[in-house]
């Protein structure tokens, strides 16, 4: 415990991506099994102790502390578990003291009669100090907040060395030889407290068994096609295809079971029931963008959105935004793992796996015909649908490879939207760019209540500019600001940001009703006078679908 | 027991122009322009400048002149920590408080009754400034700066010990410390060198003049140089003082990939370190915590506890369940963030 609450604590006051992983993988590398399994497990999936704690601790609280401090507590401090940890009191350390190890505590839990567990809890609070208590109530509830998602803790793993001991024979070179890839394709064979994971990658133990799994095949991703890479591009060689404005996903699907992952592995099956029922007693993994249609017309991304994060499906919510998943690939069919072949083969079996029996809520990405890329560049231009973002292009001779390997896929995105908008809010950046504002807020102009010209807040963007901008836009906040808010300045409607972004969607949670996709700062219009920015009008004119 | 027309609030209450002991005449910590001011402490929301007569310690007195002028009062008269005198008739006294250097409660006696004004206090060793010293009393008028019982502030040398390892594990990083730059910074400073630290440490322009007056004042903080006048190699992986805001300022691009620390009773709580961005919080508060608060209030035996600045609700909150007379004090004018 005491090493898992370091940990917890460094990670949530360091904010950058590789100190981050140093201290995870620190903490792989210096703790024994199953002790770092389970705190994998928080880092991921949460940890799964299925206890009534949150009842517990307002029973124990109440009996350690008035009502009222304790609200106040509450409010000032903002999190449950930092405010009981914050709150218990201190009991004095005898020599000798020892704190439980995460596996001591799960297995104390595990078999914890529940009309002891309020004993059990405060006996197990009693013998933290406040960092422990923070760090063990967050263990139980999940949520770390500390900054790190699964796909992160699993890079770190990744990086774990082989033990010197297991095999002499192998070179330095070829110690922590795992990619991150090769975890994910295991990962959801496996459970907490993953020794088996921790044993194979310490070179003491055998790849994980998937067979029957319905596991996480690591995606091929593109890259964005240059101007200069046209030159050493020849038509014949590629497949096109519509780049969908959906959410990427993986479906796997064995005679036990089928999920549904995003394309950072993360199971999202129960968010998309009828999905899984479509594929139900398959033996395929196959490739394609989740989307929302109805009547058969791709809606825009907006409506995927209300799909997203939910926990709870209800009927009507899947009626009205029905799911829909445009194939595009296969990897493995019947027990055969297809990545090896060339795309063109991959896509014939694909063509005749569906024919043959499509499941419910799919269709195929359709193929475009093209004879050379200037006839593409022109279907390019003029693709303006909602829900297409351009077009991909796939090499015809090219395996299935996981990662963004450069040459294989390209996307093609259309050209971006532009407009003049006045930067209103600014925030500092974290990390390297902690001390500059480098996340900007802008808006547009629309008539006020009184029918004075106001702006109203469209869009945010943290990218697109130099650092030598970056350091002029942070001066001119600095200058221009009207107030503070935290980390927060409004300033003087003064100066006028160039916004690229690839749509615009009606929105419900913004003031202005519109959202922008993928906006940035294409140019900072340091000459142009605010009051001829653009306006809400013409944004909405741009709303497609 | 005092009689109804003598009773501690109508001789003692706050006016729109600061806290006034009508029988003497005289404000404690007013804002600018009193007649007569008496101050408890150089903080600059309790010590401000252009009062015709300043009673002050010593040190609260230089301070004053260092941040505001020689010229910034009227008059100065010294008050000598221990030593009674009478103002119109009520008896003042100051006595240690234990913030800074030259912190002061006032004691204040009249009509049979007594009311110690605190000022700011702490409890905790401070190597810089004479310990507080407990006056009982009837009324006893207390801060609240950190009056919540999440406020628990650990032995400040446990908080000494994170920074040395952090430097000792990251020697090549320039550890910035941001603190106040009257009274914790100097703190902090002589804490890390009673810990054994003894390379040169690097002061932000800001804290020059204090701690020079700190050093003309008798406390030795060992070498001591200015960031304006150090070299990038002398500033790798060095320690430097420096304004909270300037953690966050231009000023902190000089130095590459720093490690950002902020010595504050506030780094207790983890959202204000985020909000912060600071990456080494180290929990050092030149304020009471909620326990030296509670055993503070208890320890005077006052029957009256009047909270100025600071979270009075949970404070006022606590003492009527422990059945004492307690109200909040709104004094204006206090700076709840400057810890």
């Amino acid at each position: 415990m005491r090493r898992f609450a370091l940990l917890l604590d460094a990670l949530s006051t360091h904010a950058g991506r590789l100190d981050k992983l140093a201290l995870m993988h620190a903490y792989f590398q210096a703790t024994p099994d199953p002790d770092r399994g389970w705190a994998l497990a928080a880092l991921t999936d949460g940890v799964p102790l299925r206890v009534a704690f949150r009842r517990v601790l307002g029973t124990l609280m109440a009996e350690r502390i008035d009502p009222v401090l304790y609200k106040l507590s509450r409010d000032y401090v903002g999190d449950t578990a930092e405010t009981v940890a914050l709150l218990w009191p201190e009991t004095p350390r005898a020599d000798g003291h020892v704190v439980p190890s995460l596996s001591e505590i799960v297995v104390i839990l595990q078999t914890c009669r529940p009309r002891d567990l309020e004993a059990v809890m405060a006996g197990l609070l009693d013998r933290f100090d406040a960092t422990e208590r923070w760090a063990f109530l967050k263990f139980l509830g999940g949520a770390l907040r500390v900054g790190v998602s699964a796909r992160l803790a699993k890079t770190a793993l990744a990086r774990l060395e082989l033990e010197p001991s297991s095999s002499p024979a192998l070179s330095d070179d070829a110690r922590g030889a795992h990619d991150v890839g090769e975890i994910e394709e295991v990962w959801h064979a496996l459970k907490p407290p993953y020794t088996e994971l921790f044993q194979w990658l310490d070179g003491c133990g055998p790849r994980p068994d998937t067979v029957g799994v319905p596991v996480f095949r690591p995606l091929m991703l593109a890259t964005p096609v240059e101007d200069a890479d046209w030159p050493n591009l020849r038509a014949e060689d590629f497949a096109a295809e519509w780049k969908w404005d959906g959410i990427r996903v993986q479906i796997a699907a064995t005679q036990q079971s089928v999920r549904m992952y995003s394309r950072t592995g993360e199971d999202v099956s129960a968010t998309f029931p009828e999905i899984g029922s479509a594929f139900a007693g398959r033996e395929v993994t196959a490739d394609g963008e989740l989307l929302v249609m109805r009547e058969g017309i791709v809606r825009p991304f907006n409506d995927l959105q209300q799909r997203l994060n939910r926990k709870v499906v209800s009927p009507k919510l899947m009626a009205e935004h029905p799911a829909h998943v445009r194939l595009y690939d296969l990897l493995m069919l019947d027990g055969e793992d297809l990545r090896a072949l060339p795309f063109e083969q991959r896509r014939q079996r694909l063509e005749a796996w569906h024919a043959a029996a499509p499941p419910a809520w799919t269709d195929l990405s359709a193929m475009i015909a093209f004879d050379s890329f200037d006839s593409l560049r022109q279907l390019h231009v003029d693709a303006r649908a909602a829900s297409i973002e351009g077009l991909m292009l796939k090499r015809r001779s090219s395996p299935y490879l996981a990662g963004r390997p450069k040459g294989h896929w390209f996307k093609w995105k259309r050209t971006a939207l532009t407009l003049d908008c006045v930067l209103m809010y600014a925030q500092r950046g974290s990390g390297k760019r902690s001390s500059l504002y480098s996340d900007y807020t802008f808006g547009v102009w629309r008539a006020g209540a009184t029918g004075a010209p106001e702006l109203v807040p469209v869009g945010k963007a943290y990218s697109g500019f130099t650092d030598a901008e970056l350091k002029q836009l942070d001066s001119f906040i600095r200058q221009n600001t009207v107030e503070t808010f935290g980390p927060v300045r409004s300033v003087k409607a003064q100066l006028v940001l160039e916004v690229a972004f690839d749509a615009v969607q009606r929105s419900s949670r913004h003031k202005s009703g519109v959202a922008m996709r993928f906006p940035r700062i294409h140019r900072i219009r340091w000459d142009k006078p605010a009051a001829e920015a653009d306006t809400l009008e013409t944004i909405v004119g741009l709303i497609e679908g | 027991m005092a009689r109804a027309e003598t009773r501690p609030e109508t001789w003692l209450y706050p006016t729109p122009r600061g806290l006034f002991c009508a029988p003497g005449n005289f404000y404690i910590d007013p804002p600018a322009g009193a007649e007569r001011a008496l101050i408890t402490h150089g903080h600059a929301d309790h010590a401000r400048a252009g009062h015709k007569h300043v009673l002050a310690t010593f040190e609260t007195i230089e301070i004053m002149k260092v941040r505001y002028g020689v010229n910034c009062a009227g008059q100065f008269q010294i008050a000598r920590y221990g030593s009674s005198e009478t103002i119109e008739g009520v008896g003042v006294r100051f006595v240690p408080a234990g913030h800074i250097l030259g912190s002061a409660q006032i004691v204040l006696e009249w009509a049979g009754s007594r009311i110690v004004v605190s000022g700011d206090y702490k409890r905790a060793d401070d190597p810089t400034c004479a310990p507080f010293e407990l006056v009982p009393c009837d009324v006893f008028v207390t801060e609240a700066t950190f009056a919540l019982p999440v406020f628990r502030h650990g032995p400040v040398t446990g908080e000494i010990g994170k920074l040395m390892q952090s430097m000792a594990r990251q020697p090549q990083r320039t550890h910035l410390v941001g603190a106040y730059g009257l009274g914790k910074s100097q703190r902090v400073m002589k804490l890390v060198r009673l810990a054994g630290y003894d390379r040169p440490i690097y002061l932000h322009g800001a804290h020059a003049a204090l701690t020079d007056l700190y050093v003309r004042l008798g406390q030795d903080f060992g070498d001591i140089r200015l960031v304006s006048e150090a070299s990038a190699e002398d500033l790798a992986g060095a320690l430097v003082m420096c304004p909270p805001s300037a953690l966050g300022d231009r000023w902190s691009r000089r130095f590459d990939d720093p490690v950002a620390g902020f010595a504050s009773g506030w780094m207790r709580v983890r959202g204000r370190a985020r909000q912060r961005g600071v990456e080494l919080p180290l929990v050092i508060s030149d304020h009471a915590d909620w326990p030296e608060l509670i055993d503070t209030i208890v320890a005077t035996g006052a029957e009256d506890v009047w909270v100025t600045h600071g979270r009075d609700d949970a404070l006022v909150h606590q003492l009527g369940q422990m059945g004492r007379r307690a109200r909040a004090l709104a004094l204006i004018g206090r700076d709840e963030e400057a810890e």
